[in-house]
């Protein structure tokens, strides 16, 4: 009898994390071989009761979609991020300035910005998202015209930015003068919409790691966004993905850009305070 | 020319006599299928790279044939064994004519 073969195979089989079931797995993400990432952590303060541990995205997904984005030439969301790279260099609008005119190289200049936002902007009295920041400087400092707010060229370039803050905390603020802004995004996160009556919370807090029909729920983090999808293979913005979340619910969404999802986007950020920044991510 | 397109390779840049190595290869392009039709009902002529090849010291590794149904940014992994220091040259046709190439030395010891 080969039985010694016979064991060793059992207990490789045993070794291999299984996807077939839907809870999230125990996966490490190692970025290039050499970034590790921070996918789970405990909840924030503001999440007792609601939840103990928030994890990111990424551990919901099968072994072939997290090895894509384990390493940078797989990923394709930095194809992307290389386009960006020669439009953060490139001169646009009627002041003859490009990105790095004001802000020169993005990777010292934009490096943690992206684990702080969306944020207050004292100047506007407003909470502010990145695409806003960069519809804003592209109007006022560069006199050129605004992107449209979930459109390709403008979540190209949150992926760059995002990119100079990968592995760093995801810190947003959610006291001071964003507090009425994140109270809104929770009001909305618990709030059922739509025909088939489901608030955020019916499937990314009381039913992640279980099945929606073929896929699995994860607990909607936005850590990883813009996120690269192999359905659409394009990276997609927070506000479009609330945007086709809320259609799923069989409502009528809001507009990307629009001051509910941006207090969304806030209260959602905050509730993966501590997980790190992973743009761009690849989910499927 | 098709916009955007740009060629790249990851392979190691020194390895043991007869090692197999692992390399990766991606080129960014739209693959436009021919199979689409635009606002006003007109059929998208088919833009695709239709032919990927790879060559050790001039004796062929890979050669690749690619139909309209391969997906944009078409990306392949593969192996080859590295017998002696050469170099390895990436080629890639466009529907076009276009032919964008890629060379990667390979030291060996």
């Amino acid at each position: 009898m080969n039985f010694k073969p016979m064991t060793a195979i059992a207990a490789l089989l045993l070794s291999v994390p299984t996807f077939a079931a839907a809870d999230a797995d125990d996966d490490v993400l190692i970025v290039n071989g050499e970034t590790e990432l921070v996918t789970k952590a405990p909840a924030p303060a503001h999440l007792d009761g609601a939840l103990d541990e928030v994890m990111s995205g990424w551990h919901f997904r099968a072994d072939e979609t997290q090895a894509l984005e384990m390493d940078d030439f797989d990923n394709p969301g930095m194809l992307a991020v290389e386009a960006a790279a020669e439009v953060w260099n490139t001169v646009d609008g009627s002041e003859g300035k490009s990105c790095a005119s004001c802000h020169d190289g993005v990777e010292q200049s934009m490096k943690g910005v992206r684990a702080v936002y969306p944020k207050w902007n004292d100047a506007a009295q407003q909470v502010r998202t990145m695409e806003a920041q960069i519809n804003d400087c592209r109007e006022n400092r560069m006199g050129a015209k605004a992107w449209k707010y979930d459109g390709g060229d403008i979540t190209d370039m949150v992926a760059l930015i995002s990119l100079q803050s990968r592995g760093m905390p995801v810190n947003v603020a959610i006291d001071g003068p964003v507090q009425a802004t994140w109270e809104q995004g929770k009001e909305l996160y618990y709030a059922r919409t739509g025909q088939l009556d489901l608030s955020c919370a019916n499937c990314h807090e009381q039913n992640y790691g279980n099945m929606i029909r073929a896929d699995h729920l994860s607990q909607g983090q936005t850590n990883g966004f813009p996120a690269y999808r192999l359905k659409n293979a394009k990276l997609n913005s927070v506000h479009a993905r609330f945007k086709g979340c809320v259609r799923d619910t069989r409502a009528e969404t809001y507009k990307p850009g629009s001051p509910e999802f941006v207090a969304l986007e806030l209260y959602v950020a905050s509730r993966g305070n501590g997980l790190s920044v992973a743009a761009p991510s690849v989910r499927n | 020319m098709a916009e955007g397109v740009k060629p790249r390779v990851k392979a190691p840049k020194s390895a043991a006599a007869g090692e197999v190595v692992v390399l990766k290869t991606l080129i960014s392009h739209q693959m436009e299928s021919g199979q689409r039709k635009d606002k006003a009902g007109n059929k998208i002529p088919r833009s695709i790279i239709n032919r990927f090849t790879c060559e050790f010291n001039g004796k062929s590794v890979i050669d690749v044939t690619m139909e309209s149904a391969i997906s944009t940014n078409p990306y392949f992994e593969f192996e080859a064994t590295i017998p002696e220091t050469g170099d390895l040259k990436f080629t890639w046709y466009d529907d076009d004519g276009s032919v964008y190439e890629e060379t990667k030395s390979v030291k060996v010891g």
